[in-house]
C-alpha cells in the first residue's frame, strides 16, 4: 500500500523526454501548471491534456504509472470535489436536505478535479523521466544565481537528492515495521482517529532510529568516497542544452501562447 | 613496499555519561602492529567487538589514532591536509549496501567518487565503464540500485571505491548481510581484483571461507592480533580457533576431527577437494 506512490521514482526507459536537459523539464513542468491557471473554457483544458497526452506517448512511459500517482491524491481530489459542489453559491440545480448543488458548484467541482488530476500528472510525467539526481542537477543548474545571496544551492541539492533516494528504502523498512509490529498483536486499523495515531509510535520511533542510523552511515561513506562539498567538483554528466532540448522550448512556448489564448476566448 | 603500516596503533572509545564525565575507556585496539604488502591479499578475522572494524576505518582516515600512527602509502593519517589523497589510496566498502549508495543509478553512484575528486566529465565515464566492467556489473548500469540483489549492491559499491583508482580497497564485513550466493559473488569480485589489477585487498569478515584465498590472515581479539599467518598456518591451529570463539570451516574442522581419532592426514586442510585428495592418499 504505502509503495503506490510514484512521485519520485523513475521510470526507466530509452526516450526523447527521458533524453531531456531537466532544465527543461522542470521549466516545462512549471509552465505547463501555472498554463492550468489560466484557462476559463474547456477548450484550454483540452489543449493541455492533447499536449499531456503527447508527451506521455513520447515518453513510453505506460499510462498506469501515471494513475498510480494518482492514487495517493484521491482523498484531496474527493474532499476538493466535495466541497466545490455543496458550498458554492449560485443557481440551484438539485437540492435535497440542506445540501443544494449549485450550476456554478458543478461547473467549479469539475474544473477543480480536472485541474488536479492533470497537475498530478503532469508532475509524475517529470518525476518518472528524469533521474532525481538528474533533476536536482537541473535545480542546482537552474538555481545557480542563488548563489549570489548565499544560498548553500549545492548543498540544497544534495539534500534533496539524497532524500528522494532513500524514499524507497524507507518506505520498504516502514513496511517491514509495520508487518513486525502486526505480528506482535499491533493494531493499526481500528479504533477512532487518536487511537489510530497512537498506534504509529511503535511505528514512527523505530523508523526514525534507523533513519538516524543510515545517515550516520552515508555520511562515512560519502566522506570515505572524497565527498567535501560542491568545490572543486566535476560532473559526471554536464547539462549542456542540446538541438532537442531548445526544440523543446519552442514547443513549450508555442503550448503556452496556443492553450492560454484559447483558453481565455 | 608496504602499503599500510601501523605501529603501536591504539583506538580508545572515550563513553561519557549525561554531563560529560568520563564513564569508562573501552580500548577497541590496542598497540597493533601491521604490516601489508603492495598488491596483496589480506584478510582479518575476528568475533564482534574484536576491534577489527575499529582498526579498518583507521585506514581509510575516518578515525585517528588515539596513540600510534598509520601509514597509508607513507603518509601519516593523522596529518590533516593529507586526508583527501589518503581516501584516494585507500578506498573503503561498508557493511550495508544500502547505505553508501548515493545515485539513484547504478552508473551515476559509480561516477560519485571521481567527481568528487574532480575527474574531467570524459575520464570519468572511461573510470565507471573499466570499474563496472571489473565487477561484471556493466549490464546493470542503467538500473536503480533499489532493484539489484544484495550481492549485486555490494558489487556496485566496490566498482564505486574502484572508480577512484586506489591502491587498497578496505572492506568493512562486505558480506555480513547477504545471503550464501551474494557473498559469494562478492568474495570471487574481490578476488578477481585482487589478481587481474593488482589492487591490495584488506577483508574484514568473521566468515571463515572467505579467507582461504588469502596470502595472508590476522585474527584479532579483544582489540589484539592474537594470530597470524597464512589460512594453513592459521586453520591448523583449531583449538586456538574455538578459543577466540571462531568457527573453522566444515571441512578444516572434519579433517581435524579425524586426524584427532588416528587417521594420518595433513594439518590445515581448507577446501573439499584438498580433504578429497588426501582421503584418497591414505
Amino acid at each position: 500500500m504505502l509503495r503506490d506512490i510514484t512521485l519520485g521514482q523513475y521510470y526507466q526507459t530509452e526516450s526523447i523526454i527521458h533524453k531531456l536537459d531537466p532544465r527543461v523539464k522542470l521549466a516545462g513542468t512549471l509552465l505547463y501548471i501555472i498554463s492550468l491557471f489560466f484557462f476559463r473554457n474547456f477548450i484550454g483544458y483540452a489543449a493541455a491534456a492533447v499536449f499531456l497526452a503527447v508527451v506521455i506517448r513520447l515518453s513510453k512511459v505506460p499510462f498506469k504509472f501515471m494513475i498510480r500517482g494518482m492514487k495517493a491524491m484521491v482523498f484531496l481530489l474527493l474532499l476538493t470535489v466535495v466541497f466545490n459542489l455543496f458550498l458554492t453559491p449560485g443557481t440551484p440545480l438539485v437540492s435535497f436536505w440542506k445540501l443544494r448543488i449549485t450550476m456554478e458548484g458543478l461547473q467549479l467541482a469539475v474544473t477543480m478535479a480536472v485541474r488536479l488530476s492533470m497537475l498530478v500528472i503532469g508532475s509524475s510525467v517529470m518525476t518518472l523521466t528524469t533521474t532525481p539526481n538528474n533533476l536536482t542537477d537541473g535545480m542546482e543548474k537552474g538555481m545557480r544565481p542563488l548563489k549570489l545571496f548565499r544560498v548553500p544551492v549545492h548543498e540544497v541539492a544534495m539534500m534533496m537528492s539524497i532524500a528522494l533516494r532513500f524514499i524507497p528504502i524507507l518506505l520498504e523498512e516502514t513496511d517491514k515495521i509495520m508487518k513486525a509490529q502486526i505480528a506482535r498483536g499491533a493494531d493499526f486499523e481500528s479504533g477512532n482517529l487518536i487511537r489510530r495515531a497512537k498506534a504509529l509510535v511503535p511505528l514512527l520511533v523505530p523508523l526514525f532510529i534507523s533513519a538516524f542510523r543510515r545517515a550516520n552511515d552515508l555520511a562515512m561513506a560519502m566522506e570515505a568516497r572524497c565527498y567535501r562539498g560542491g568545490e572543486g567538483r566535476t560532473k559526471m554528466k554536464p547539462l549542456v542544452y542540446q538541438r532537442r532540448d531548445r526544440c523543446a522550448y519552442l514547443c513549450i512556448l508555442f503550448y503556452l501562447i496556443a492553450s492560454i489564448s484559447l483558453g481565455r476566448l | 613496499m608496504s602499503i599500510v603500516k601501523t605501529k603501536d596503533l591504539t583506538f580508545e572509545y572515550i563513553r561519557r555519561d549525561e554531563d560529560g564525565n568520563v564513564e569508562g575507556i573501552t580500548t577497541a585496539v590496542d598497540k597493533v602492529d601491521l604490516d601489508i604488502a603492495q598488491g596483496s591479499f589480506v584478510a582479518v578475522l575476528g568475533h564482534n567487538g574484536s576491534g577489527k572494524s575499529t582498526l579498518a576505518k583507521h585506514i581509510n582516515a575516518i578515525l585517528n589514532p588515539t596513540e600510534g600512527t598509520v601509514w597509508v602509502d607513507g603518509m601519516d593519517t593523522s596529518e590533516e591536509e593529507k586526508i583527501w589523497d589518503i581516501r584516494q589510496t585507500a578506498g573503503m566498502v561498508f557493511q550495508n549496501p544500502d547505505n553508501q549508495i548515493i545515485g539513484q543509478v547504478v552508473e551515476e553512484d559509480v561516477g560519485f567518487g571521481p567527481e568528487n575528486m574532480g575527474i574531467p566529465t570524459k575520464e570519468i565515464w572511461e573510470r565507471v565503464e573499466e570499474s563496472l566492467r571489473a565487477v561484471g556489473m556493466y549490464e546493470f548500469r542503467k538500473y536503480s540500485p533499489n532493484k539489484l540483489s544484495g550481492g549485486q549492491k555490494q558489487r556496485v559499491s566496490i566498482a564505486g571505491v574502484l572508480a577512484m583508482h586506489p591502491k587498497c580497497i578496505v572492506l568493512d564485513e562486505p558480506t555480513a548481510m547477504l545471503d550464501p550466493s551474494g557473498r559469494r559473488e562478492v568474495v570471487r569480485a574481490v578476488r578477481a581484483l585482487n589478481q587481474v589489477e593488482g589492487v591490495t585487498i584488506i577483508l574484514i569478515t568473521h566468515y571463515m571461507e572467505e579467507i582461504i584465498y588469502a596470502d595472508k590472515v590476522f585474527v584479532m581479539d579483544s582489540g589484539k592480533i592474537a594470530m597470524e599467518g597464512t589460512p594453513r598456518e592459521i586453520f591448523s591451529q583449531v583449538e586456538r580457533l574455538k578459543e577466540l570463539r571462531l568457527d573453522v570451516p566444515q571441512v578444516t574442522l572434519l579433517a581435524y576431527e579425524l586426524k584427532k581419532k588416528g587417521l594420518r592426514l595433513p594439518d590445515g586442510i581448507l577446501t573439499v577437494k584438498e580433504f578429497a585428495d588426501a582421503i584418497e592418499k591414505l
